[in-house]
């Protein structure tokens, strides 16, 4: 077997080009000739845009061409990937998401106008040059104040700022009414899942180039799926058609759902180029990031559980508001529904439930997918609300939780919310949550935090996920636009060296590393004799790319199918040249061998003679040795995990510090537990960022306060413990063939519904008990909490 | 208005106005793209090189402003026969880095900080990370092959 096979915490081979400087990111490459664009960018939120005078810009130095709305004739808008169907059975109100403003402005940020010049200050000098003639009007924030009668409108258009007001299920509305009005007990809760931007270090950019000795386009882009861009810019925006169309994501720096997203920028700058007959190449400032890049989260909710007279779960209900933002992102509608309604039964066996979302039109920047995306807002409600029944109740929160589980044989379990977990363990993850964050010894370091004057509380959640989305007839009937299978091709040199092309794609997944573990395995070779290709059109499969903790969950298993088609006709290969029946040909350590015989070939015998069909069944096996496989999971996987955070608080200034942390996950088999590991470390710091530091604000004009590292708070290095991390309760996925289950957005999800707890354990034990503070909990709101 | 200094002990020059930056002149003007432009703000740290031995934000300083001066980035930081230095051999052992954007910037903080205290606490790496920001490790992998670097017994990876 090779030393770094499956299992094995191999150090990853991309890191070399980075730590060397020799990383090749969007904004590395320059085209010979490129020009810039600088967008203006509206610094109202709503307004009547009457006119845009270019006179004096368009003739200063190294202008090429300033684009306005009017240049976009016969485009299409920036299309959204998913159809809700509200409780009436009627569509979404879904308007036109235009490439620049229409007329009117809809969000600060919003792109007005674009300055495309020979260098990047030329355009930026000329933009400043721009007069815009716009009446402002009222802004609408608040999403509840946006659905009343009399709000300003944010599409005209439409009949109000409501997108759709979804139920689910409905059908179970008045059962879970019912059970309502006669529990022993409900815990009503309600509470805000702040706004977030993902903030990944590398801003967005995008290159448009236009070839016209074949009449095709290239967009190199800072894309989480390379192949989404495509088809969407291709086919909905700018039409044209795939094969004339190329987009290269090369490296990464980082995606957190953001980069999931077609943008009006990428559109533009390949629209441009085609227009211009040059490369225009466009890179965000984080000004600009903060301003464009679609948002994360943003729910008002109120959730209330039932409870019988002996503490089980009888019946919960929720009513969200989620805000949409100006426009619908690319997958934004499927967000506070899918992505979130139907994890609400969470680890337990609540029998009845009802979810209510209602989704809202504002004039702030488009809101879509943030690491976890819906999951993290049903898992924060509902471990607040357990956690607070616990309270109301005075029995051990671990306890609750874990008297109401779904037990270990009730797998696979069928949900209220329409999904089947195929496998779990919860109580084995809350015993290794509990005994490595040593629950029970709490007490003694309470006592040295009082001692020393400060506060001390403990806190826990257990999550449920629902990752490698997602199998495409499920997902066509829920309102997908898309298919959610994933593809590669794996190709066998001669030489026997091996090139997998995959749809999947790495930006900090270190896919590069882990993939060629499983193929290593399955061959029995060593995994540096394969390498990974991702991230460019051209040259692999049409893949749907990486998000929802999907790569090797849905990628992972189409190079597993592709790679047992190519093990497959190895092995017939191996039988004709050993002149045996392909049924007794065994593969093992890179050896194919007759059962029973000392007969054997190497890997590298039999892929020559692949390519060199001397010796070769012609009539019944083609030459050659490349296979491809689409893989369409038959179900979601499900990882689940227990988080224990134990805080201290500073009384004097409110000041919360993560003092221990523990993550105890099940995500079934795992490939590299160092990169798990690190998964999961990254996860919990942006929770631990949501919990305590990060929000994205707006005042009510609707001005982005929060629109700069200044303003908004990035964990920093103080700001995170060191995290226990354990993956040793595995219960393997059931339904696709590495048993895996996904590990990226776990960490986000578990850990801010854990510190909230915590911090509220705390003021709870010192007297100053606190129903619930929003997040993030500053030191201001802390102290303001128990001091008034 | 033409500058010249020596980076990474090459001397070089090239043509800037008043305006540009250090850190447009080392990526556009001499291709030397492994410092990275994370924000606008000075926050991030993406862009730490280091200038006369001292830590800089190269984007926090007119590419004038060096003139003269003897600039080290990333892409001069492996050993003369090109394998990794201690310290970013440490930050590949340890699992330092994931999208790799912040990752030079890191490195060159850390350099920094290990050239003035060889051998730092966990909160003195902490604090002295202050400046640069990283998005997908949560700090915890950066601040252990920091240790490691330093020669201080940190828990093997994928270990605890």
């Amino acid at each position: 077997m090779p030393k770094d096979g499956i299992g094995a915490s191999t150090k990853r081979r991309e890191d070399i080009r980075f730590l060397t400087g020799k990383g090749r990111y969007t904004d590395d490459i320059n085209l010979r000739g490129q020009a810039y664009v600088h967008f203006l960018r509206s610094d109202v939120a709503h307004a009547t845009l009457n006119g845009i005078d270019t006179s004096a810009a368009k003739d200063m130095p190294g202008v090429l061409r300033i684009f306005t709305a009017r240049d976009f004739d016969g485009v299409g808008g920036i299309p959204c990937g998913w159809l809700i169907t509200d409780r009436h059975g009627q569509p979404m109100q879904e308007p036109k998401h235009p490439i620049m403003a229409e007329g009117k402005i809809r969000h600060v940020g919003e792109i007005v106008a674009a300055v495309v010049a020979e260098t990047l200050d030329q355009a930026r000098d000329a933009a400043e040059a721009i007069v815009l003639d716009y009446d402002e009007l009222p802004a609408v924030i608040d999403m509840k104040a946006a659905v009343q009668a009399d709000a300003p409108k944010v599409h005209e258009e439409l009949t109000s700022n409501l997108c759709y007001d979804w139920g689910f299920v409905e059908e179970n509305k008045a059962a879970v009414d019912a059970a309502f009005d006669v529990a022993a007990h409900v815990t009503t809760l309600e509470l805000v899942n702040n706004r977030l931007v993902a903030n990944p270090m590398e801003p967005r950019v995008a290159i448009g180039d236009y070839a016209a000795h074949d009449d095709s386009s290239t967009l190199y882009t800072t894309s989480q799926n390379p192949h989404v861009i495509r088809l969407l810019m291709g086919a909905f925006v700018l039409g044209i058609p795939e094969h004339k169309l190329r987009v290269i994501a090369p490296d990464v720096g980082g995606g957190f759902g953001t980069k999931i997203f077609h943008y009006a920028e990428e559109a533009f700058c390949t629209f441009a180029a085609k227009q211009l007959k040059l490369p225009v190449k466009w890179t965000s400032t984080r000004s600009e990031a903060f301003m464009s890049d679609a948002h994360g989260r943003d729910h008002v909710t109120k959730i209330q559980l039932a409870l019988d007279a002996d503490n089980n779960f009888t019946a919960l209900r929720t009513d969200t508001y989620a805000n949409m933002g100006a426009y619908l992102s690319t997958f934004a509608p499927s967000v506070p529904t899918w992505l979130h309604g139907t994890l609400m039964a969470g680890n337990y066996r609540t029998p009845l439930i009802y979810v209510n979302v209602k989704a809202v039109f504002t004039n702030t920047v488009p809101v879509d997918a943030y690491r976890g995306a819906g999951r993290p807002e049903a898992t924060f409600q509902l471990e607040r609300v357990v956690d607070m029944a616990a309270r109301e109740l005075g029995v051990d929160p671990a306890e609750l939780r874990r008297q109401n589980f779904i037990r270990k044989d009730q797998f696979p379990y069928a949900t209220p919310v329409a999904v089947e977990y195929d496998t779990g363990d919860y109580e084995a993850t809350l015993d290794k949550g509990l005994e490595l964050s040593d629950y029970a010894g709490f007490a003694t370091r309470l006592a040295e935090s009082k001692a020393n004057g400060k506060l001390r509380g403990i806190g826990l959640a257990h999550y449920i996920e629902a990752c490698g989305i997602a199998p495409s007839n499920l997902v066509g009937q829920l309102g997908a636009r898309a298919g959610l299978y994933e593809s590669a091709t794996v190709r066998v040199n001669a030489t026997g060296g091996i090139v997998v092309m995959t749809g999947s794609h790495s930006h900090g997944q270190g896919h590069e590393t882990s993939f060629p573990q499983v193929i290593a395995q399955m061959i029995g070779i060593e995994p540096d004799q394969v390498e990974i290709v991702h991230g460019d059109t051209a040259n692999t499969p049409m893949g749907m790319g990486t998000y929802g903790s999907r790569s090797i969950a849905v990628g992972g298993s189409a190079m597993v199918r592709a790679t047992e088609k190519i093990i497959a006709k190895a092995k017939k290969i191996a039988a004709h040249i050993l002149e045996a029946s392909d049924a007794d040909i065994e593969l093992k350590d890179g050896k194919f061998s007759v059962a029973g015989t000392d007969k054997s070939l190497n890997w590298g015998d039999v892929t020559l003679a692949a390519y060199v069909p001397h010796n070769y069944p012609l009539k019944d096996l083609e030459p050659g040795l490349e296979e491809t496989a689409f893989y369409d999971p038959s179900n979601f996987t499900y990882p689940s995990g227990c988080y224990i955070c134990e805080v201290e608080i500073d009384p004097d200034t409110g000041k919360v510090t993560i003092e221990r942390f523990t993550a105890a996950d099940d995500f079934g088999n795992i490939i590299n537990p160092m990169i798990v590991e690190g998964q999961v470390q990254g996860g919990v710091a942006q929770g631990i960022g949501q919990a305590l530091l990060e929000n994205c604000s707006y005042d009510s004009d609707g001005q982005l306060l929060s629109a700069s590292y200044m303003d908004y708070a990035m964990p920093r290095a103080s700001d995170v413990p060191m995290i226990t991390v354990d993956h040793s309760c595995q219960t393997p996925c059931t339904h696709n063939p590495l048993g895996v289950k996904g590990c990226g957005e776990a960490g986000a999800i578990g850990s801010p519904p854990a510190v909230i707890n915590a911090v509220l354990d705390a003021m709870h034990r010192a007297g100053k008990p606190v129903a619930h503070i929003d997040m993030p909990v500053t030191p201001a709101k802390v102290w303001a909490a128990m001091n008034h | 208005m033409k500058v010249q200094m020596t980076v990474n002990c090459r001397q070089v020059s090239g043509e800037v106005e008043g305006r540009t930056l250090l850190v447009t002149f080392l990526r556009d003007g001499q291709g030397l793209t492994g410092t990275h432009t994370g924000c606008d703000t000075s926050q991030c740290g993406a862009c730490t090189v280091h200038v006369n031995g001292q830590q800089v934000k190269s984007c926090t300083m007119f590419a004038v402003e060096a003139e003269g001066a003897e600039v080290a980035t990333i892409e001069g930081m492996a050993n003369a026969d090109g394998s990794l230095s201690v310290l970013q051999q440490a930050f590949q052992d340890y699992h330092g880095l994931q999208c790799g954007f912040c990752t030079p910037g890191m490195v060159m903080a850390a350099a920094s900080l290990l050239a003035k205290n060889p051998r730092p606490s966990e909160a003195e790496v902490r604090r002295h990370l202050e400046g640069n920001i990283c998005r997908c490790t949560g700090y915890h992998n950066i601040v252990k092959a920091i240790m490691a670097a330093s020669g201080q017994h940190v828990t093997a990876v994928a270990a605890e």
